[in-house]
């Protein structure tokens, strides 16, 4: 007897596997990332206290009633706040310009390891995924050994007589974008890549017989056709680099106000929680385009069997 | 076997153009230390179609992308209308390719695909809207220009491909493989329709094809290729009709071979030892006698007897070992007494009229005429 009556009752109540299996990171975002969202969207609307925690409960039991209230004041604050202004006008601006001298960089490489032979490409591919194995926070200070006043790029810079005094590197923007350009290059290298290796490159010996230049044949056929793995490699340079804070922090100069760098500061040296949870909830919407974007791009990329 | 088309009959006649518009002289290509295409020369005519017949690997499509400037050549010369196309670039070529994937470009329409080569030379707009406009006339897709290419079914892809490679009026346009991508059942149709198509722009073509009807239907004359290198250029008929070598008479059609050698006393009979009367054919008169000669008799030309034919020559008999019915006719493979296997392909014609139909294991005789054999070079 093998029907569905003889199995026990309670096991019906056991999910089957491909339920266990969407479940489970369904659940894990819920977690620790939807639950931790929420709560810091809750901090934005109630008043900051002294006391732990710094802020006040948005349900309260006063006088036999209960208030829920919201307080709006600090978004107010901070989008009327000049320095918060500035800070995301310069989060957008170095991350922009970061994701720009990282396709710049990005595209040659990928496009040279997609077309290089398949036992170079692997070597290729691994050296570009090797950096990983190191710990990001430990790569981001080896670049200060680098870039200071006495460091390893003055020195060789002035031994080989290039320059007669150090050049003044550390605790710039420029060091900021170096080790931003540095640090999300591969997350512009490896889906760009994915998508010119896939790419049919009859496609481009046809636009050569049809009468297109090597030049004008890239620019008609190889970009079009990357189009999907450039805005997909941008955006995912692009979305962190707004809320960067470790870089800057480390080796960008005093006047460089990211805005991660102002929430820190609201955080833990201001302790006004609900303004920095506010900020951080502005900076979510303005990066909510950018992603649903990549969202919309890697759906569709999927339904077209990954083109 | 030998398909002649409308087209190719009006074609035959109309190509009366320069014997030698497209020269290759003494082409050669290595890839490292294996050579690919191997001192290769011919010449294709005016509006002629010429088709490269060949198994795969055999060097005939590096011939063909050797011609539109994808590969280059170790050594070698390469003329069309007296041009040499050695050091052009394939974006300066008066020639054009229909690829074997048709290589469309996904992310343009039917239209835009096909003024694509055009734009690059910087024609008037305006001309090339007309000039798209009938090229997708031409091949019937007029009302298709808006669509994207994966929206085609294979075969209008294929009829875009041409139009896009048409509508630059190239001197020679390549097809490789034009067929390979289309269904069977088709196929044949299209090749009638590329062939009227190729008719009527009066284009000189080389394609390049491993399969022997495609070539046959469509091509004015066909060159074998083995090895990289050629092993018989003629029109369909000639290279059925009389290989050249071992290779051609295999590859194209299928046949049968008998060895022997020259009779002593009589220059016209070979002794084939695993025949029972000796073999009659006609060769050339500088074989000297006793010299070992190979005899291709396609299977159609032998005659299938019940009972013994008077004949002295070119007769043998054998047990029937297989028939295959394939409808307008039927294919009979004979045991000889030597061990030998010859298959003799009857037609539903002359089928019924033998007086009986033979069965497996019957005792038959088979002969043939002296014409039908053709002595292959060794």
């Amino acid at each position: 007897m093998k029907t569905n009556a003889s199995v026990p009752f309670y096991l019906k109540w056991v999910p089957k596997g491909r339920t266990v299996a969407i479940a489970a990171p369904f659940i894990f975002l819920l977690v620790f990332f939807m639950i931790p969202f929420f709560v810091v969207m809750q901090i934005s609307v109630v008043d900051p206290r002294l006391g732990i925690p710094p802020y006040t409960e948005m349900l309260q039991w006063a006088d036999g009633a209960l208030s829920l209230k919201f307080n709006f004041e600090h978004y107010v604050n901070v989008l009327t706040d000049e320095m918060y202004f500035d800070a995301y006008l310069c989060s957008l601006q170095v991350a922009a310009i970061t994701t720009v001298i990282c396709l710049l960089i990005g595209y040659p490489a990928a496009y040279f390891i997609a077309r290089s032979k398949p036992e170079t490409r692997n070597v290729l591919l691994m050296a570009i995924m090797l950096p990983f194995w190191t710990s990001y926070l430990i790569r981001v200070y080896a670049w200060i050994g680098i870039l200071k006043d006495q460091g390893l790029l003055n020195n060789f810079l002035l031994w080989a007589h290039v320059i007669h005094e150090p050049l003044r590197l550390f605790h710039t923007n420029t060091a900021v974008y170096i080790g931003m350009v540095y640090s999300y290059l591969p997350y512009l290298i490896l889906p760009l890549y994915a998508h010119l290796v896939r790419m049919d490159y009859t496609l481009l010996e046809a636009a050569h017989d049809l009468g297109a230049r090597p030049w004008k044949a890239f620019v008609t056929i190889t970009i079009p056709m990357s189009m999907r793995g450039i805005i997909a490699g941008s955006l995912l340079v692009f979305i962190p680099s707004v809320g960067e804070y470790v870089i800057p922090e480390i080796l960008g100069g005093a006047d460089n106000l990211m805005v991660g760098r102002l929430m820190w500061d609201d955080f833990f040296n201001n302790m006004d929680w609900p303004v920095a949870s506010a900020a951080t909830a502005i900076m979510v919407m303005l990066l909510l385009v950018p992603i649903a974007l990549f969202q919309h791009m890697q759906s569709k990329s999927i339904e077209e069997g990954a083109v | 076997m030998i398909n002649m088309t409308p087209s190719k009959i009006q074609k035959s006649a109309s190509c009366t153009g320069d014997p030698n518009f497209i020269q290759i002289i003494d082409v050669v290509k290595k890839f490292g230390s294996s050579t690919a295409v191997d001192h290769v020369s011919l010449n294709i005519a005016k509006n002629e179609v010429f088709g490269l017949l060949g198994s795969s690997g055999c060097g005939k499509s590096t011939l063909l992308r050797m011609m539109a400037g994808l590969e280059t050549l170790t050594s070698g010369r390469i003329l069309i209308d007296g041009i040499d196309l050695a050091s052009m670039p394939p974006y300066h070529r008066p020639v054009n390719m229909m690829f074997q994937s048709y290589a469309l470009f996904p992310h343009m329409t039917v239209e835009g695909n096909v003024a694509y080569g055009l734009k690059q030379e910087s024609v008037p707009k305006q001309e090339i809207k007309e000039r798209v406009q009938s090229a997708l006339e031409l091949v019937q897709m007029q009302d298709y220009a808006k669509r994207q290419p994966h929206q085609l079914s294979g075969g209008q892809q294929q009829r875009v491909a041409l139009a896009r490679s048409l509508v630059k009026r190239p001197k020679l346009l390549l097809l490789d493989e034009p067929m390979s991508a289309l269904d069977k059942k088709i196929r044949q149709k299209t090749q009638f329709e590329l062939g009227n198509i190729l008719y009527k722009v009066g284009v000189t073509c080389m394609m390049v094809t491993h399969d022997q009807e495609e070539a046959m239907t469509m091509a004015d004359r066909i060159a074998v290729m083995s090895a990289g290198k050629i092993a018989q250029i003629g029109t369909p008929n000639d290279v059925y009709e009389f290989p050249n070598s071992r290779f051609s008479a295999e590859f194209i059609g299928s046949t049968n071979m008998f060895e022997g050698e020259l009779s002593d006393d009589d220059s016209d009979l070979v002794i084939c030892p695993y025949l029972d009367t000796p073999l009659q054919t006609r060769h050339p008169n500088n074989l000297p006698k006793g010299a070992p000669i190979t005899i291709s008799i396609r299977p159609e030309r032998i005659r299938l007897h019940t009972q013994k034919p008077q004949a002295d020559s070119n007769c043998t008999h054998g047990v029937l070992e297989q028939i295959a019915y394939m409808g307008s006719y039927t294919l009979f493979y004979i045991r000889c007494t030597s061990g030998k296997m010859i298959e003799v392909n009857v037609s539903r014609q002359v089928l019924g009229q033998l007086e009986s139909v033979p069965h497996y294991d019957d005792a038959v005789w088979l002969s043939w005429d002296l014409d039908s054999g053709v002595v292959l070079a060794q």
